[in-house]
């Protein structure tokens, strides 16, 4: 394969977000080692400054059209481009949200900053990449800034402990994901998703080239990878432990951006790259949604630490984004004990998936930004029971808990109903009944714990009366995001045009 | 009709003057926020008027009808409009409900004057967007619109419960939501069904809808339909969690629970039920006829023996609610109007019997009633209003609670005698429940010091029971306002079911 360096600014042009990101790493780094006592402040405007600096960029080049670039192993189309948005925006607002937690703990240091910018080009690279090995090395390039962070508290047993067991296992998923794409490698020859598409279609089954045994074992892999990263059943094991063990703002970073980068993953791998093995893919997706919507909702039941009911919670929320996921394509028959995929495939189901992830991560977001906003010096209101009587304390802060709450629990008017709502009908249109009614019966049981939280703000009374005290930053952007789980549960056209357009545009069969 | 778009009034002011009463926040402020609910729930009823005034009796089909699209994602892949629309409008069967809904919202904050000291601010937004989601439910003629309305509508119900409840409000709030989510889910998949057999989420065409609709796809949707609604009127054996939120909910709680909420239900066999699935409603109606005597005679035997006066009369609404879905199933048009009266009817009494242990409960913080007796000797124009109502509920001619009933068992005996015969059991049971609590707790001699120090109602008090008296007496002695109305609906409705769909 002959790697071509684009020569000209229009090629160059599509990863102009990335490559701006990757400057300004190398600025801010020096910068804050010249800026000594200012480092700090100057390290979380800067990064600020660069992420907002980068969604303008992405704005700016954002078109209807598919843009490849670096002999096609790098794309970008509405689908990266609507993914790459939110991803900035999660993190900018994850990074507000933490900023006085991490000032109060001394975890303000300019590396932190610099972590996080890494984990975020990460991202943007996973979004955009039409080639295996680009996308897996977006992928360790998040992770390894991950690893970090979650350690990043080093004096806290939890924390480094936690840090060590993300670590070993996301290696261990990593190496799956890699021997994974190798059998693909050998089965058609090819790394970049588009030819792999190609070589896989039906019009090539039987020519001798491709190895279908070798193909469908290193399907398992990467799905066994993608499902690591989504945090799904059977590979979950991390999810509590890390959310619990991280610090808070360091939660808020693992529980919302990167759940749309491994979403980019699993469109590009499973749908873009292997759209025509869709039956053997969505046969594993479905046991692992159902699983994890099960175990996620009776898991987060027994759970009296916050953090840990989000984390099984978050499980379940991945069940049903890989539900819509799987419900996109409809075969048209079966050719020589292989079902054959026309072009009938439903937008509906997968911009329903991503409008899912999008509203479960401003779900998330708000969700673990109340932690912060009940936390303070030397206290992390981390126990349920730390809710109690919010109502009490703050009836607006409490009113943008329940809107998450109810909205976690598919309650209209908010926007996780719409979310669920439509994931639902993409299912039932896919004809999968029986994992409409597991979801459904799921959701039912799932409501409890949710409706226990708002019961603890509101039915009981407070043990610490104290008012709360956060900064107006922090107030004013919680208020925004619970206000925006309201008003999108109301209005929730505008995302949903975004998230099908995104679908839409971004051409599938090329 | 009119361009005043009156159901969205009906909606969005109680919505929006309920965030306005929330936002004067802390206690210091309760009379600002007692006011403007008050304020807020008679304007709320004066838009509401107008939807009766220039309602047209003759014509069957929707009325006031709004329509905007609001969402226009699902269009395209399937055929038909597709969209999920704000659609509204209110036929013979909803009018009324409406007008009670806001009525009864009045009576409610107004109940809650002085007895709620504590977060009045949200104790009257509760209530006031309470009254907006379900006039939104009543209205709605687009299944999503519905559902979003119907699920919504537990929000302030349950923090009603569970705020201002009594001891055990936490399991009675969380037992009602739960149950009636589970129903409401297994609805939503039914309408998720329907909207891919027709790719449309309106009602008005799912009542046309045919393809698609084979006796055994009907009988599950019936039975999807029959799980939700039967939870919400409630039906036995799914009524469980209607005794404990009744008990530990506060009486306005307990008022729009009872004249309001279990309408809901009732009202959904109705509007989904019958006219989408007919066949498999006729089919299966001897199950709900069945559900509805169990309800009628079993309920009714376990309310004589409640020791608890609010537990007393919530089995013995669901008897009542009972002789509703009866009436509906018999299909014929006396029993479906006199099951529709019925529901008017009891909205009116059981409204009025909660608001009457409510006096009581405020005073002698006890709803048993053996800590009662002799009342009438210490209050006697409350005993007046209480014996008019007990004799209301007990089906007393002349007053609104016969009118429902004698419509419902004339209706039965044209489809079965024996149907007949056990649903008028209902008006010894009835008699039986309710007459003999009256006696034990306003007869006899002063039973204790506290009964001999209670003191008789007050002119708030005197206001709101005088009132519902009014309705109670003039739709028993008068009631063709209300069955006019529903009449060619009714009718209209029948025809429509009777003919089928297979």
């Amino acid at each position: 394969m002959n790697f071509v360096v684009p020569e000209t600014g229009q090629y160059l042009s599509p990863a102009a977000g990335e490559i701006f990101v990757a400057l300004a790493v190398l600025v801010i780094m020096l910068a804050t080692v010249f800026a000594r006592r200012a480092a700090r402040g100057l390290a979380y405007f800067l990064t600020q400054l660069t992420l907002l600096v980068t969604a303008l960029i992405t704005i700016s080049t954002l078109d209807s059209n598919t843009h490849f670039t670096f002999s096609d192993m790098f794309v970008s189309d509405p689908l990266s481009g609507l993914l790459k948005l939110v991803v900035v925006f999660a993190v900018m607002v994850a990074l507000l949200y933490g900023r006085g937690y991490l000032a109060d703990r001394k975890l303000d240091r300019p590396e932190y900053y610099l972590l996080v910018l890494l984990m975020t080009l990460g991202m943007m690279v996973m979004i955009t990449a039409n080639h295996m090995l680009v996308l897996y090395v977006g992928l360790e390039m998040m992770s390894l800034a991950l690893y970090v962070l979650i350690a990043f508290d080093r004096d806290s047993v939890r924390s480094t402990e936690a840090g060590m067991k993300y670590f070993v296992l996301g290696a261990l998923a990593s190496g799956l994901l890699l021997y994974g794409m190798s059998m693909v490698y050998g089965a058609t020859g090819s790394l970049d998703l588009t030819i792999i598409a190609n070589k896989t279609s039906a019009f090539a089954i039987d020519s001798p080239s491709t190895d279908r045994t070798v193909l469908l074992f290193g399907i398992v892999f990467i799905v066994a990878g993608i499902a690591f990263k989504f945090g799904v059943v059977p590979f979950h094991m991390w999810v509590p432990d890390v959310y619990q063990g991280a610090p808070t703002a360091v939660t808020l970073l693992i529980a919302t951006a990167p759940k749309l980068a491994a979403f980019a993953m699993a469109v590009r791998l499973l749908v873009w790259g292997l759209p025509h093995l869709a039956f053997h893919w969505q046969s594993m997706l479905m046991f692992v949604a159902a699983a994890s919507i099960i175990l996620g909702n009776l898991a987060a039941l027994v759970q009296h630490d916050l953090k840990r009911m989000l984390a099984y919670s978050g499980i379940s929320h991945m069940g049903f984004v890989l539900l819509g996921l799987l419900s996109g394509f409809a075969h048209d028959g079966v050719v020589f004990n292989e079902p054959i995929y026309s072009h009938r495939w439903f937008s509906l189901a997968f911009s329903g998936a991503l409008f899912y992830a999008i509203s479960y991560v401003l779900m998330s977001l708000a969700a673990f930004g109340m932690i912060v906003l009940l936390s303070r010096a030397g206290f992390e209101a981390v126990r349920i029971d730390d809710f109690k009587g919010l109502n009490r304390r703050s009836p607006w802060f409490a009113a943008m808990m329940m809107f998450v709450m109810f909205s976690m629990a598919g309650i209209p008017f908010f926007v996780g109903f719409f979310a669920k709502f439509i994931v639902l009908q993409a299912v039932l249109e896919a004809g999968h009944l029986w994992l409409a009614v597991v979801a459904i019966v799921m959701s039912v049981i799932g409501a409890f714990y949710y409706l226990r939280i708002v019961k603890l703000m509101y039915f009981d009374e407070p043990v610490d009366a104290s008012p709360l005290r956060a900064p107006a930053e922090l107030r004013v952007m919680l208020s925004v995001n619970g206000l925006a789980v309201a008003v999108l549960g109301i209005a929730p056209q505008a995302l949903l045009t975004l998230c099908e357009h995104a679908f839409r545009a971004s051409s599938l069969y090329r | 009709m009119t361009d005043i778009p009156f159901l969205s009034l009906a909606i969005w002011v109680p919505i929006i003057g309920g965030l306005v009463v929330l936002a004067t926040g802390s206690d210091r402020a309760a009379p600002l926020a007692r006011t403007l609910a008050l304020i807020t729930a008679v304007f709320a009823f004066a838009v509401t008027i107008p939807l009766y005034l220039r309602f047209d009796a003759a014509f069957s089909g929707m009325q006031f009808v709004e329509f905007a699209p609001w969402i226009t994602h699902f269009g395209g892949h399937i055929g038909g409009s597709g969209n999920i629309n704000y659609h509204l409008g209110i036929d013979g069967i909803s009018v009324w409900f409406i007008l009670l809904n806001a009525f009864i919202t009045i009576l409610v904050v107004i109940a809650g004057w002085q007895v709620i000291q504590n977060r009045v601010a949200q104790y009257m937004a509760a209530f006031l967007i309470m009254s907006g989601l379900m006039n939104g439910i009543f209205a709605a003629l687009d299944g999503v619109l519905f559902y979003v309305f119907f699920e919504a509508s537990l929000i302030p119900l349950y923090l009603l419960i569970g705020i201002w409840g009594g001891p055990n409000r936490v399991h009675a709030a969380i037992k009602f939501f739960l149950f009636t989510l589970a129903g409401s889910l297994l609805m939503l998949l039914a309408l998720l069904y329907l909207y891919n057999i027709s790719g449309s989420f309106s009602i008005i065409d799912w009542h046309q809808q045919r393809e698609g609709l084979s006796a055994g796809v009907q009988n599950v949707i019936f039975l999807a339909f029959l799980v939700a609604f039967g939870v919400k009127v409630p039906m036995w054996p799914v009524h469980t969690w209607l005794p404990d939120a009744h008990v530990e909910a506060p009486t306005g709680g307990s008022v729009v629970l009872a004249a309001i909420a279990l309408k809901l239900g009732a009202y959904g066999f109705l509007r989904f039920s019958l006219p989408i699935v007919p066949d498999a409603a006729i089919a299966l109606a001897p199950l709900v006829i069945a559900l509805s005597l169990i309800a009628v005679v079993y309920i009714g035997l376990v309310a004589l023996v409640q020791a608890d006066m609010k537990k007393l009369v919530a089995y013995s609404s669901i008897a009542h609610m009972g002789f509703v879905t009866l009436g509906f199933f018999m299909f014929n048009p006396l029993a479906v109007e006199g099951a529709l009266v019925q529901m008017i009817s009891h909205g009116f009494v059981s409204a009025a019997m909660f608001l009457c242990i409510g006096v009581l409960y405020d005073r002698m913080h006890s709803r048993q009633i053996a800590d009662y007796g002799g009342v009438v000797h210490t209050m006697p124009k409350f005993a007046a209003f209480f014996m008019l109502f007990a004799m209301a509920n007990a089906g007393l001619p002349a007053t609104s609670g016969f009118v429902g009933e004698f419509m419902v068992i004339l209706g039965a005996v044209k489809y079965n005698f024996w149907v007949a015969f056990f649903a008028a059991t209902t008006l010894i049971l009835g008699a039986a429940y309710t007459l003999w609590m009256y006696k034990r707790v306003v007869f006899g001699a002063v039973r204790n010091s506290h009964v001999a120090a209670l003191t008789d109602i007050n002119g708030r008090e005197f206001f709101f029971l005088a009132v519902l008296a009014l309705c109670v007496l003039a739709m028993g002695v008068y009631p063709f306002p209300f069955t006019e109305v529903m009449h060619v609906t009714v009718n209209d409705l029948l025809r429509h079911v009777v003919a089928g769909k297979l």
